[in-house]
């Protein structure tokens, strides 16, 4: 890619008055404007033919790093490929094309495909009922800790008002769970990688609503101690939110629900394939056991008796996550990916993406430190700890180098409790051989550290922008055309 | 490597007493450890903070952390200059850095910090 020609953007190819398409001659009477301070004179328009915007559009799309392409092992994210099949069905006229103010009779095949969605993913959770409404993963949680509010509310029970979170939770749920209202209490983690037992002890009381998990935990373990964290939560009235973003690691294994947990949710383009590089479009189904059941977000896919779908609002419901009926095109992939792979499959997704970051951590071990020495689930998270303080060359470093292999980096300085962590989650959908080369490009690149720390620095170097001042980013953004123009001038 | 005459928090606070008042801001340790700092967010003077509460965040390019008080008492100053040059905290925590000046309500709290000596082999007891 040249760098001069895609920096050219598609503002300085305007030419004034170059037309990219032939308008026939008026044929009707001229209108008088309405009030001119309604109109804006500022707003500049790229003046440009069709193929110029076609080949700037298609230039820029190349630049983009997808699954489709490389490697993508972001810890904590699921990068795994996505079945093209999943594309296809998702695109056929009858889900594709229809409205959701449509008349219900003329939706029963898509509203069947929901429902039987929420028995599937209540199935695979071991919960009693699902809404497919939230549009994401943190959405869900939201969800969830506004069905955990009312619940302790219907009881008449004002008191819970805190929730208990640990320290290598997603960022995403204390967050949740203080739009809900709730006071967060954190908790550390023990030298193993599980939750602090003693910590939790500590701070449970009749004030807390719930605790908020994800199992296995960020650092990718699974946490050994969850039945007696379930037992202490449950003896106080509390409620157990399970952060179902690592569910890979656990399908066809472990239902959340059969451990105690009252709620689960799924980002279903993590677990279940969609594409959700770029932020989205996600889903985050919402799984409940039989006491929170009436809480569900609205809508949910009912069948009557004569086997018609219809949509319906639980009884006592936290209300609408949006507008309409969910994600519906990320629930269509989901379920074809679910049905395509069938019982077997899904056990295998687990095995397999366990298997692969393993192989990982044996193989690369002695390269990087590894924080916590144990068999691990679906991911991995080492620590740059060591060859920072010998050779200068951090985490950040070893992720923009990657790039220049043409790998996208882990998740770095995630978990906040591992110092220069770099979060490996390689999936099931890899092959040996691209483990291999990702194990080898590891080993290279921390031997460059030895030797010529500066090409790490300085890296990635085979892009079209090299190292970004993130932080000069961050302070001074500068977000659209007119202000690169100011700055020109 | 910690100033000798400052008093610090677990929390990576530091406090510098003067008459009465507190000059509060966060370690060497806390600034590197948080990486280029790219927004602090804090109160507005008049607030009453208490000791080992929360007061305040701060953003970096890694993560935003929050910024625990290491005494109790009413927020009479606040750095403004960090709204627009948060990268005083990396370049000089100690002082252009400094993030609130704060009117000490209970001089005993002080009993509960460490001096220069006790931080460090606290931060080296911890990494």
């Amino acid at each position: 890619m040249k760098n001069s020609n895609i920096r050219k953007l598609l503002m300085d190819r305007s030419i004034e008055g170059k037309v990219g398409a032939t308008m026939p001659s008026i044929d009707v009477p001229l209108q008088t404007l309405p009030n001119k301070k309604f109109l804006r004179e500022n707003l500049a328009m790229p003046e440009v033919s069709e193929n110029e915007i076609v080949r700037y559009f298609s230039s820029i799309s190349q630049m983009n790093f997808s699954i489709d392409h490389n490697f993508y092992p972001l810890g904590s994210c699921t990068m795994k490929y996505n079945p093209k099949l999943n594309d296809d069905i998702a695109g056929f006229p009858g889900f594709n094309e229809i409205h959701p103010l449509q008349n219900i009779d003329t939706i029963q095949g898509a509203l069947e495909i929901m429902f039987d969605l929420q028995n599937i993913l209540a199935e695979i959770t071991g919960m009693s009922g699902t809404s497919l409404a939230p549009m994401a993963g943190a959405e869900a949680e939201l969800a969830g800790m506004l069905m955990i509010r009312a619940y302790h509310r219907n009881r008449e029970d004002f008191k819970r008002k805190k929730v208990i979170i640990p320290d290598s939770a997603h960022g995403t749920n204390p967050a949740s769970a203080v739009m809900a209202g709730f006071e967060v209490i954190s908790i550390p983690t023990d030298t193993n990688g599980n939750t602090d037992l003693e910590a939790l002890k500590n701070v449970v009381d009749a004030s807390t609503a719930g605790l908020m998990l994800t199992q296995p935990s960020t650092l990718g373990l699974f946490d050994t101690n969850i039945l007696e964290v379930v037992k202490i939560i449950n003896s106080n009235g509390g409620l157990i939110y399970g952060d179902g973003a690592n569910l890979n690691a656990i399908l066809g294994k472990v239902k959340p629900g059969e451990i105690g947990f009252d709620l689960v949710h799924s980002n279903l383009h993590k677990t279940f394939t969609q594409p959700h590089g770029g932020g989205g479009p996600g889903a985050g189904a919402i799984m409940v056991s039989d006491k929170l059941i009436d809480f569900l977000p609205d809508p949910i896919v009912t069948k009557d008796k004569i086997d018609k779908f219809d949509l319906s609002k639980p009884q006592k419901s936290i209300g609408k996550m949006g507008a309409f009926h969910g994600n519906f095109g990320a629930l269509v992939r989901a379920y074809s990916y679910i049905r395509t792979l069938g019982k077997e499959g899904i056990n295998n997704i687990s095995e397999d993406a366990v298997i692969n970051a393993n192989y990982l951590r044996i193989k690369l071990k002695d390269t990087l430190d590894l924080p916590y020495d144990r068999i691990c689930s679906h991911e991995v998270v080492f620590s740059a700890k060591t060859i920072k303080e010998k050779y200068g060359v951090n985490a950040l470093d070893i992720a923009k180098r990657l790039i220049d292999y043409d790998i996208h980096p882990p998740t770095m300085y995630f978990p906040l409790i591992v110092e220069e962590a770099l979060l490996v989650e390689p999936t099931e959908t890899e092959s040996k051989e691209t483990l291999d080369e990702f194990i080898e490009t590891v080993k290279t690149i921390c031997e460059e550290a030895k030797t010529n720390p500066n090409l790490l620095h300085n890296a990635p170097h085979n892009t079209p922008n090299t190292r970004l001042n993130e932080a000069l980013a961050a302070r001074n953004p500068k977000l659209n055309w007119r202000n690169t123009i100011e700055e020109a001038n | 490597m910690y100033p000798e005459n400052l008093k610090y928090s677990e929390e990576h606070e530091w406090l510098l007493e003067n008459n009465g008042i507190a000059t509060i801001g966060i370690t060497s340790f806390a600034v590197e450890s948080l990486g280029d700092i790219v927004f602090i967010e804090l109160p507005q003077t008049g607030t009453e903070i208490t000791q080992f509460s929360t007061f305040g965040e701060v953003e970096s390019v890694k993560a935003a952390s929050e910024i625990y008080s290491p005494i109790s008492g009413k927020i009479i100053e606040i750095n403004e200059k960090l709204e627009t040059e948060p990268e005083l905290l990396n370049n000089s925590p100690y002082e252009d850095g400094w993030l609130i000046k704060v009117e000490i309500s209970d001089n005993s709290e002080f009993k509960k910090l460490m001096t220069a000596k006790e931080y460090e082999s606290f931060v080296n007891a911890g990494s």
